[in-house]
């Protein structure tokens, strides 16, 4: 065990000791290295003006993606390289292409958000050249720009390729750096919390029984997973955390594995990283998890933390239930499986004791009489939190509704699945009358509440009105989409 | 002797030329004040805020706050030697509250210690009490017990009510207009450092230098130059950087002058939305007549607005909605009425438009509905009210339209986008479509240009030449990113006649520009232009002189051309010149002033010519909504705008777009809930929505109006371009009423409020279905 967090940053491995585990990478570099160049919008994960570049080892390649450092804790970045704005100086100090494109193209004016723009641009600069408008779009959807209104913006994504496509970086020098500074046990910090005096204490297991282990012995510890949940309880709540366990780095967690009829994501696995094979199972269920947060939050939050966080708003939840998903806990040497819908027991109240942790969920594969359509209403189209998501899966047998699940999230205090709309519909015909009568035992299933994303009338009347939809839909070949994007994000 | 044309030098004016920062902004650069090297010893400081929106502070408890670790100095309205006011004219901005609060998140007081993490964890140890009173916190509820922050005003000509009375129809209608944060990404900041004297510095992000000086000053209870207030750029400002500034700036300096060290104050998002003021939200109603063509015979307007907990710029918000509440329009016989109501709220303020867009949108609004209701297309209606020239060119404030051209750009716009094709080919989509209906719609802006408080038209500078030939440049307009610091040296290379490189351009400071007006009311080139341009002429003719004299040359034989002087046969570069100048003693320094010519306002009768000319623009959006949940996108919009003679068109085009897209947030998207207990809740971005990368239209097309030039001599015939666009955006807005019209086969009137949320379609929808 050591207490020192190692990362690449700049060609070198940058060393810390000891560092105050919740500290932000935002506040490390802004006010303890003096790179200013990242700049803090929001504090929250929702602006992009602090976006920075990490690579992660994978096998033999680095894999880099932008994420907000506002809401990373700085020791999660251990055996990582990091890029912030600054990186990109070229050795003779030019401007790199994607740089000299937001130039040209007049892609800033107040220059605040810029910084941010130029790292999420550089991602995507490091996916290849031409991106599609959607995927440009999906690369920039975390960053906002107030002056600008971003068409020069996505000018400097097409112009960036044209000024030079030759400057991907050499990975083999930072797959080398990398596996120097690779890790094969815990990470463990402690340190004292300059506010309070207090011991604070943080563990990043690398496999999954150490975790057990560890969340054992720690029942009170926050488990810390992309942090794009937790992060804000630091920055915004000014929350102290006494102990962290990290779940980022164990291996086991992040893996996912196909069977015949089910495929398993581990809980520690990222929306990016669960996005296609999703998508390809269920297109609709893809575009959901395109539509939470941005690239950025999808590139450090996870489908175990959106399950394990119990939120009524959450977007994989209302998709994962009305799939039939299962959830896997584990406790010390212990694991057992529920039904997902079994997990939310309450509002901020979940199936889960202490020192338990979410290990995956199972989502069973396409059945092939069943139909899966899946929507989320929002004020904004992306990066935004649900007024209301809905979730259907359809099993018909000829024209009769054989089975039905539809679950609902921002309807209740938990998601839940609409019981008495389901059974005006299972055993009858698919038809449009039929379905006007479920809307209607819908009332019966929620009272939603009225806040700031929406009111109480407007969450029932869409959440009935959804269900029209996916009848529309599944049964005829209307158009009913406003945004039905070209493609699913090619991730 | 070579003749080479006057537009070789770069950054001529006129040309397209890059913001000077852009490669500094790309590079993480280019400096905003939380990026300044800390200094030593440095104090960070955190406001604590009123938890009540009304209520008295029955007691106050801030002992185990001086005690906390690592408090420096904890500061109450006790703690002000001076005055505790920061309002710009009104003195009912108490810094700190001296007992009353008047809204959730007014200042109490403040903590500054060595780390804003102690500061946090120090002001929540406060122990306060409130006595609470009734609040009132919207405009019906103000309304209901006559709440105000000034008299009701009234603007008119003609004969508003007997016209109506002899009208051949007429039509009664209201809506709300919600209001808007300004969500600048840099948020409110100021860094004070103590000076000998008592004196001292601060970095503020402000529009406003001069008036953060003055207010600072104010609250220190020392003259105006015991304060220097210095701010190279904003990280956006769209009007919130106005007022709200010298808050933050006399809290830091006073926390500075007091511990001797220097301290910075540094909003965190949340604590900005709820702390600081915003557009204010409108409701508006109508009574017009009009006869069959849909011609305008008279009109009574009342509008409404939510001004929060103190005046601010209320008075002059409201009256430029009454301003452009006839837009385009000529109205012959019309009434305007304006109430300003005082709400328990935070004190809403100037953003980009200062209260055009709300009185502007009435008018549209009006427009449409008198069209639906005799089966025009509001097109023709629009033409047909259009001012006239010559005749029918009166606005209600009694000024004449001298320079109007709304017509042709209407015409225009309406010829390149296609628009009628497209509005027969939208009506077959709807028949055809059962869920996701279309709409479409074109409207113009015309926006006046001035500052409607007379004195306020008024601009200095100071131009430097080193004897090398370098130019230093400064004047009173500040940088927030529309390109203000860039338009300006072109105005000054032009003049000199060199490279726009070898003009520096300086962080704005009261120490060398003083008693400047705000850069707001789309102001800043114009007035900063001139002034810039006054203090280069004037070294230029001293540096005429002194060449015809040494060189014994008539002055008329002396021209500045691409960085060289040639003096009648002779030819020497510009900075041989200014050598030579600086050897033969001359001062290359001067200092430049301008005041806007022509205008003249008495707002007692609401008549008189406020504005020194107009600005023209309009837009062509095309909408799709989907009927079941609301949900809406704007498909395309094209964009015809005039700018004059452009000093720099693409840092124009970039404002346009750039206002486009922040009107259409405002109609859109972006929606302030207050709950009943007065709390925002909308205060991050989390939860309040500004426009997204996709939410920009799939296709947008903008064009500057090539025949533009200002008939007044303004600086080379250029036009204002910072807020005019903002209203562009009003023909989303239209097109999601007749998308939503559709669906009652345009026969039913449509209620829809701003801003149309997916919620307010679906509801109005949902109102025309039950109505059909």
């Amino acid at each position: 065990m050591s207490g020192t967090v190692r990362f690449l940053l700049d060609g070198r491995v940058h060393e810390i000791h000891s560092p105050d585990p919740t500290a932000t990478l935002l506040n490390y570099l802004r006010y303890d290295i003096a790179r200013t160049g990242t700049k803090e919008g929001c504090a929250e994960g929702d602006c992009g003006a602090c976006t920075v570049v990490v690579g992660e080892l994978k096998g033999d390649r680095v894999e880099y993606k932008a994420v907000n450092a506002c809401i990373i804790f700085l020791p999660t970045l251990d055996g990582k390289e990091l890029l912030t704005v600054e990186s990109l100086k070229s050795k003779s100090g030019g401007l790199h292409p994607v740089q000299e494109a937001l130039v040209e193209t007049h892609g800033s004016q107040c220059g605040f958000c810029t910084p941010g723009f130029v790292m999420s641009l550089y991602a995507l600069y490091l996916e290849g050249p031409n991106p599609t408008k959607d995927r440009i779009e999906d690369a920039l959807a975390g960053n906002l720009c107030r002056c600008t209104g971003y068409g020069p913006i996505i000018d400097a994504a097409h112009r960036m390729f044209e000024l030079g496509a030759d400057e991907l970086p050499d990975m083999r020098e930072q797959v080398a750096a990398l596996e120097g500074i690779k890790r094969d046990d815990t990470l463990y910090i402690s340190a004292t919390s300059k506010l309070t005096g207090n011991e604070k204490r943080y563990f990043a297991p690398v496999n999954v029984d150490t975790l057990a282990a560890v969340a054992e012995q720690n029942p009170d510890a926050t488990f810390l997973a992309g942090g794009t949940d937790v992060g804000l309880w630091v920055t915004k709540m000014h929350k102290e955390l006494a102990t962290v366990i990290y779940l980022g780095d164990v291996a086991e967690l992040k893996e996912i594995t196909e069977t015949a009829d089910s495929v398993e994501i581990g809980a520690g696995v990222t929306y990016t990283d669960a996005m296609e094979l999703l998508a390809g199972l269920y297109p609709d269920f893809g575009e959901l998890i395109r539509r939470i947060g941005s690239t950025q939050i999808r590139n450090s939050g996870t489908i175990g933390g959106n399950i394990a966080n119990g939120s009524p708003i959450g977007d994989t939840p209302p998709a994962l239930i009305a799939l039939g998903a299962k959830l896997v806990l584990r406790k010390g040497h212990e694991e057992r499986t529920i039904d997902l819908e079994d997990f939310f027991i309450d509002y901020g109240k979940q199936d889960r004791a202490a020192g338990e942790f979410v290990a995956k969920v199972i989502v069973p594969k396409p059945a092939a009489d069943t139909a899966f359509r899946s929507y989320k209403l929002s004020k904004r189209f992306d990066q935004d939190i649900s007024a209301v998501c809905a979730a259907f899966s359809i099993a018909l047998e000829g024209e009769t509704v054989k089975e039905a699940r539809f679950a609902y999230g921002g309807m209740a205090a938990t998601p839940k699945r609409a019981a008495n709309a389901e059974s005006a519909l299972v055993g009858k015909a698919f038809t449009e009358e039929n379905v006007e009568a479920a809307m209607e035992a819908m009332a019966n299933d929620f009272s939603p509440l009225t806040d700031m994303r929406a009111s109480k009338d407007y969450r029932m009347l869409s959440a009935q009105n959804l269900l029209m939809k996916a009848f529309v839909e599944l049964t005829s070949d209307a158009d009913t989409r406003l945004a039905l994007r070209q493609e699913m994000a090619n991730v | 002797m070579s003749n080479p044309s006057l537009s070789e030098i770069k950054g001529a004016v006129h040309k397209d030329l890059r913001h000077d920062s852009a490669h500094k902004h790309v590079a993480g650069t280019a400096v905003y004040i939380d990026d300044v090297a800390e200094p030593k010893n440095m104090l960070h400081m955190y406001v604590a805020m009123s938890e009540k929106a009304h209520a008295e502070i029955t007691e106050m408890d801030l002992s185990a706050v001086r005690a906390a670790q690592g408090v420096a100095v904890v500061l109450t309205a006790d703690d002000i030697p001076g005055h505790n006011d920061v309002s710009p004219f009104a003195g009912d901005d108490p810094l700190f509250s001296t007992g009353l609060v008047e809204y959730i998140g007014q200042p109490i007081f403040a903590v500054a210690a060595n780390s804003l993490e102690e500061a946090i964890a120090a002001a929540k140890l406060a122990k306060v009490s409130y006595d609470e009173k009734p609040h009132y916190l919207n405009i019906d509820e103000a309304e209901a017990v006559d709440l105000k922050i000034e008299d009701s005003q009234l603007m008119a000509q003609g004969e508003a009510e007997k016209a109506l009375s002899a009208s051949k129809n007429r039509l009664q209608g209201s809506f709300y207009i919600g209001g808007q944060d300004h969500f600048y990404l840099e948020g409110q900041i100021a860094l004070a450092t103590p000076q000998e004297d008592g004196d001292v510095h601060v970095l503020s992000s402000t529009q406003h230098p001069s008036e953060v000086q003055h207010l600072v000053a104010h609250v220190l209870g020392r003259p105006t130059n015991a304060v220097t207030i210095e701010v190279r750029r904003m990280g956006g400002g769209f009007g919130g950087k106005e007022t709200h500034p010298a808050m933050f700036a006399a809290m830091s300096s006073l926390a500075a002058v007091k511990t001797q060290r220097p301290v910075k104050l540094r909003l965190d998002r949340d604590d900005d939305m709820v702390m600081t003021g915003k557009r204010h939200d409108f409701k508006y109603s109508y009574d017009v007549g009009y006869d069959d063509d849909g011609q305008i015979t008279g009109i009574e307007i009342e509008m409404a607005s939510r001004c929060g907990r103190s005046t601010d710029l209320s008075p002059a918000i409201n009256d430029r909605a009454m301003f452009h509440a006839d837009n385009c329009y000529f109205l012959s016989d019309v009434a305007i009425k304006s109430h300003r109501y005082k709400t328990h709220t935070v004190s809403n303020t100037a953003f980009r438009g200062f209260g055009g867009p709300q009185g502007m949108i009435g008018i549209e609004r009006v427009i449409e509905d008198v069209a639906r209701e005799i089966g025009k297309d509001p097109l023709d209606v629009r033409m047909l009210n259009l001012y006239g020239e010559g005749e029918r060119d009166t606005t209600p404030y009694g000024m004449k339209v001298e320079d109007n051209v709304a017509a042709e750009i209407m015409e225009t716009l309406a010829e390149t986008s296609e628009y009628r094709k497209r509005r027969d080919e939208i009506r077959a989509f709807n028949a055809n479509s059962k869920y996701l209906k279309k709409g479409i719609s074109i409207t113009p802006v015309k926006f006046g240009i001035s500052f409607t408080t007379t004195h306020l038209n008024q601009a200095g500078a100071l131009v430097h030449i080193y004897a090398d030939g370098s130019v230093h440049l400064n004047h009173g307009g500040t940088e927030m990113g529309q390109g203000l610091f860039t338009k300006v040296a072109q105005v000054v290379a032009e003049e000199f006649q060199i490279d726009v490189t070898r003009v520096k351009i300086t962080a704005t400071t009261t120490a060398k520009v003083p008693n400047t007006s705000a850069t707001a009311a789309s102001s800043g080139s114009d007035l900063n232009g001139m002034a810039a341009l006054d203090a280069a002429r004037k070294i230029k003719a001293r540096l005429i002189d002194f060449a015809a004299e040494k060189y014994s040359c008539p002055k008329d034989r002396i021209t500045f051309r691409n960085n060289k002087v040639y003096i009648e046969n002779k030819e020497m570069a510009f900075n041989e010149l200014t050598q030579e100048a600086y050897l033969g003693r001359v001062s290359m320094s001067s200092t430049g002033f301008y005041k806007t010519p022509k205008i003249k306002y008495d707002r007692a009768s609401h008549k008189g010519r406020p504005f020194y000319y107009f600005c023209y623009g309009a837009a062509v959006s095309e909408v799709m909504i989907d009927t079941l949940t609301g949900e809406n996108k704007v498909l395309r919009t094209d964009i015809l705008h005039e700018a004059g003679r452009s000093l720099n068109p693409v840092i124009d085009i970039g404002q346009i777009e750039g206002g486009f897209i922040q009107g259409m947030g405002w109609l859109t998207t972006e929606e302030l809930v207050f709950d009943d207990a007065g709390r925002l809740r909308t205060h991050a971005p989390s939860t309040y929505k500004v426009p997204a990368c996709s939410d920009r239209p799939d296709e947008l097309n903008i064009e500057l109006w090539n025949k533009g030039r200002n008939v007044e001599a303004t600086i080379h015939r250029s036009k204002a371009v910072g807020e005019p666009p903002f209203m562009l955006a009003n023909a989303v807005f239209m097109a999601l009423v007749d998308a939503v019209a559709s669906v009652g086969d345009y026969k039913v009137p449509v209620k829809m409020d701003a801003p149309a949320t997916p919620e307010e379609v679906l509801m109005a929808v949902a109102d025309v279905k039950k109505r059909a």
